[in-house]
């Protein structure tokens, strides 16, 4: 019906882990963090103009049992880490993360006792994408390199 | 350096003065705004007559600075508003160091509930009176007061539990 039409009837052969890897890259369902201005920009990645969808990342789920990528996008005071991290404990594994702009990353211009100085000390961050806040498409380049990340992982099975 | 007040101000302060004038400690301007500092055991009084009698019935923020090393170190400041006439005036009292307290004007304005938290939790004064004195910001067991200047800017390390990285489930 669909390829077969084109190529005629037969066969694709390919590892388990390729396979796999595509399907996950490419429905990388982000959990939305937004903490402060930089989910706005968050907002826009998902919206229209930027238009997530493209990499199968529109559906941002609310529920961390649905999510595949976490974007800590703001600033992370120490009482907000603890809900952070309970969440992120709650998302089934396989699961990345992206720390969104100059506060998730480092504290940023909030270099002060309340604000943890970059969420990765809690949180095992996989991409960080820099600016204040960043612009959508920084946000989308992110997802890229974690698809990327994703498509060279050696997951199912190891290759001998 | 005479005071530029305009005519319902001065009116207001006059009426102060007739009912706490033994209590007023000074009156300046700064920035066109009127502050009037009163004795620290009267701000009730002062405040009740500025609401009930002189039209002051919004009370729009209470705040502390820390004047470190200076006598009387602690200076409670309340931001009053008068819908009426269109003021705003800023009343302060000064606290000691050791063991600062002040009464709380909750009974005048409940309003006053989380600006007095914040004010406990951030330079450590307390409120007599007050119905929930607990912390609003900081960890309820948090030792320090952060806005007090001998804090260090990047806080104390260690004095604050970061989540543990292990998860609940291994």
């Amino acid at each position: 019906m669909g390829i077969e039409s084109a190529m005629g009837e037969g066969y694709f052969t390919t590892k388990l882990d390729t396979l796999v890897n595509w399907a996950r890259s490419n429905a990388a369902w982000p959990m939305p963090m937004g903490l402060a201005c930089c989910a706005i920009e968050m907002m826009a990645f998902a919206g229209p103009k930027y238009d997530a969808a493209r990499f199968g990342s529109e559906v941002m789920r609310f529920s961390p049992r649905q999510a595949d990528v976490m974007i800590v996008a703001g600033w992370v005071n120490y009482k907000m880490a603890h809900a952070i991290r309970r969440i992120w404990d709650q998302m089934p594994d396989p699961k990345w993360c992206i720390a969104m702009g100059a506060c998730a990353s480092t504290g940023g211009m909030h270099r002060c006792y309340g604000v943890v100085q970059g969420c990765d000390n809690f949180l095992p961050v996989d991409a960080y994408v820099s600016g204040c806040p960043p612009r959508p498409d920084a946000l989308l380049h992110a997802l890229m390199k974690i698809q990327d990340k994703i498509r060279t992982e050696h997951s199912v099975m190891l290759d001998t | 350096m005479e005071l530029q007040l305009s005519d319902t101000m001065r009116t207001a302060l006059d009426g102060l003065s007739d009912a706490h004038g033994d209590q007023v400690v000074e009156i300046r301007q700064s920035s066109s705004d009127t502050f009037v500092r009163v004795k620290r055991g009267a701000i009730v009084e002062v405040c009740r007559t500025l609401k009930e009698e002189l039209g002051f019935i919004y009370l729009s923020d209470i705040f502390a600075v820390d004047r470190f090393t200076s006598e009387e170190r602690f200076e409670v400041v309340y931001n009053l508003v008068s819908l009426k006439d269109r003021l705003r005036l800023f009343v302060k009292i000064r606290l000691e160091e050791e063991n600062p307290e002040a009464d709380s004007v909750y009974e005048l304005w409940p309003s006053a509930d989380w600006f007095e938290r914040e004010v406990y939790d951030m330079f450590g004064v307390r409120f007599r009176g007050h119905p929930d004195l607990r912390r609003i910001y900081m960890p309820e067991d948090y030792d320090y007061f952060p806005m007090r200047k001998e804090f260090p800017l990047l806080g104390i390390p260690g004095s604050i539990e970061l989540p543990s990285t292990t998860p609940d489930t291994e």
